[in-house]
């Protein structure tokens, strides 16, 4: 057993799938110094010209990836900050999501496109991007969100082996912040699975990234109150597994769903229409929304950064309210 | 940086001049003008309610025909643009293939019905599927010649737009990363004088597109794009250069769009009349036929053999095609995703 935070277990996970495959390569803005977060630190010199520093062209990054992934090999692109990625996002919108529908097979992108989301750093504008809702309203791109180390290695080993494009979502305030055990190889899994983390009969919470970890934890205080809830780790934020979704809404008759990205035109606002369109009568209350605020951007100040956050206590809140109810 | 600038040859050169076998001049022949047979036969079939949507390269056949034959056709890649039938004819797309395409007949092997007709794609035949958003394909090339250098594959990919599509930022990101990577790609732009009705002045500060290569530092030229052998001529040493490591190459064609934007726009609100008298006296195919005629390369009985097989392959494919299955409507479910191992 290693004991590895987030960030060791990506770069972990790189160097092995780069040695594993000499189709795969890197290419993403600083990556041959290390990268800005160290996701590819002492790789350059392993791997030589499969790792190459890209100008700062996130457009170019993308579909030169396309390319590369059309011709057979197995591109792992960096953004080097999701909030970045949008000059993008034709080129996954308009050319990736369709690659393989409108070739009706015939062609495939299997491409990865790493990139750090998420706030609580201080980040501001510009830094801080939730970017998972617009990338999950593409049909034919696959976008992965883990929250544990464990999660990290095994999805990011999937998604270079999967024949598809995936976005790889990588919470930057866990980097560090999340450390797990951590057991050889990574276990294999499958895109497209959500995992109940945490088991409890009077409330269900779905959450994803960070806000997983902050749920785990508002459940802990939760626990001491008496009221138990069932956590869902997500994990895909597309396609959803519904199927994990609504048997957990249907065992606790109660939902609550939270995520960082603002509300409106959320996931949150998906996953509640599915329980309502197919889990209606097993509900007990209304199904409640714990989200950013619907505000363009977060801000920089900590005092309003902290307010834009939803974090365990305003998630234990909610929970405790719901099942109130 | 060296700046080449190909002039069309001169009528009295003689058939060792240009590099092409006889062979060769009665393919580019036939290719040239099989994509205008095709193309006319497309627009009839859509005024008589047939086809939803024509997009053609009327105009363009030389430019197009001419660069595809300077490649290795089964080992080099083709990302072209939706004009570009005549390059996709080179690459060994069929005259009845283009047609389930233009009909969105089940069986086209470019999208199965799925996209508007005219944007191709077919691994086999390593035909980069393509979209109506303009220069995306820059990258994608760009993206091949990476992973061929990556790879050490000796071959070349050349990616086609046209004139207005080098005002977007893919256009730049491509020559550029292409340039400092030294890469296996021919970046051709079909200048034929309109993006729909923007005519060049409205497009760019520049007379020649070629002169945006100096902001890569790579090698350009313009050339003729009504002259199908002077395009060969120019291309054929800039892809025997990119192959054999002499980096990118930009090449500008200058041509003309002889026909409307699509079977949907009516040009007569933008362009003057007179300019497309002058432009219809340069049509490529009437030039390619004079010089070879003139030359004595061919006797005109050859020429016209050529013309009678061409005619009877447009109708052949045409009548064939009408009669090909549709797509069941539950087939837009399929292909989302490609599935693990398959």
């Amino acid at each position: 057993m290693t004991s590895m935070t987030v960030i060791e277990a990506v770069r972990s996970t790189l160097d092995e799938a780069m040695a594993a495959d000499d189709r795969t390569f890197i290419l993403g803005e600083d990556v041959e110094a290390g990268g800005v977060f160290r996701a590819t630190e002492g790789l350059h010199a392993k791997y030589g010209e499969r790792v190459i520093d890209s100008p700062l062209a996130e457009s170019s990054i993308i579909g030169i990836s396309i390319g590369a992934a059309h011709y057979g090999l197995r591109p792992i692109a960096e953004i080097q900050f999701a909030d970045f990625i949008h000059s993008g996002f034709d080129q996954l919108c308009s050319e990736a999501s369709r690659w393989c529908y409108r070739t009706s097979g015939d062609a495939f992108l299997p491409m990865v496109v790493r990139t750090p989301w998420g706030g609580g750093v201080h980040g501001g504008q510009h830094h801080s991007q939730s970017i998972e809702a617009y990338y999950s309203h593409m049909p034919g791109i696959k976008v992965v969100a883990p929250a544990f180390p464990a999660d990290y290695r095994s999805l990011l080993k999937a998604a270079i082996a999967d024949p598809n494009p995936v976005l790889f979502l990588e919470h930057k305030r866990t980097y560090r912040l999340i450390r797990q055990e951590v057991d050889g190889a990574p276990a294999e899994t499958v895109i497209g699975r959500a995992r109940v983390t945490r088991q409890g009969s009077d409330l269900t919470i779905i959450a994803y990234g960070l806000m997983l970890h902050e749920s785990l934890a508002a459940a802990e205080t939760l626990a001491g109150e008496g009221v138990e809830c069932t956590v869902v780790d997500l994990l895909t934020l597309s396609p959803l597994d519904r199927e994990t979704i609504l048997e957990s809404a249907k065992a606790t008759g109660k939902v609550l769903i939270v995520h960082e990205d603002n509300l409106t035109g959320g996931l949150g606002g998906e996953i509640a229409a599915i329980i309502a369109e197919h889990a209606f009568e097993y509900l007990d209350a209304p199904i409640r929304r714990v989200a950013g605020p619907d505000i363009p951007a977060m801000p920089y100040h900590h005092a309003m950064e902290d307010f834009f956050m939803p974090n365990r206590e305003k998630i234990a809140a909610a929970a405790r309210e719901l099942a109130a109810y | 940086m060296t700046s080449t600038r190909t002039r069309r040859p001169r009528s009295h050169q003689t058939i060792d001049e240009y590099l092409l076998s006889e062979t060769q001049l009665e393919d580019m022949y036939y290719h040239m003008l099989l994509a205008r047979r095709l193309n006319e036969r497309m627009l009839a079939l859509n005024r008589q309610g047939r086809a939803p949507f024509v997009i053609a390269g009327a105009g363009q056949e030389a430019a197009q025909v001419g660069a595809a034959m300077a490649l290795k056709v089964g080992t080099d890649y083709l990302a072209p643009y939706y004009r570009d039938l005549g390059m996709n004819l080179v690459f060994g797309m069929t005259a009845r293939e283009a047609m389930l395409n233009l009909l969105g007949k089940r069986d086209d092997p470019n999208s199965h019905g799925r996209q508007m007709p005219s944007h191709w794609g077919s691994t086999e035949r390593k035909i980069v599927t393509q979209s109506s958003v303009v220069t995306t394909q820059f990258l994608h090339a760009t993206g091949i010649g990476l992973a061929a250098k990556l790879r050490k594959d000796p071959i070349v990919v050349l990616t086609s737009c046209g004139e207005g599509s080098t005002s977007k930022g893919d256009f730049h990101e491509a020559l550029n990363f292409a340039a400092i990577h030294k890469l296996p790609v021919i970046f051709y732009v079909e200048n034929n004088g309109y993006a729909i009705s923007e005519s060049n002045e409205k497009e760019m500060p520049l007379k020649h597109v070629s002169d945006r290569a100096r902001g890569y530092a790579i090698q350009s030229a313009t050339v003729d794009g009504m002259d199908g052998i002077a395009v060969y001529q120019t291309v054929r040493p800039a892809v025997d250069q990119a192959r054999n490591g002499g980096g990118p190459f930009l090449i500008e064609a200058r041509c003309y769009r002889l026909w409307p934007h699509s079977s949907d726009d009516d040009d007569s609100r933008y362009r003057p009349k007179k300019e497309l008298e002058e432009w219809t006296k340069k049509d490529p195919l009437t030039l390619f036929r004079g010089r070879v005629e003139t030359d004595g390369i061919f006797p005109r009985e050859d020429l016209d053999e050529i013309e009678h097989r061409v005619e009877e392959e447009v109708r052949d494919a045409a009548q064939w095609a009408m009669m090909q299955p549709d797509p069941a409507p539950e087939d837009a479910l399929g292909h989302v995703y490609k599935e693990l191992g398959s």
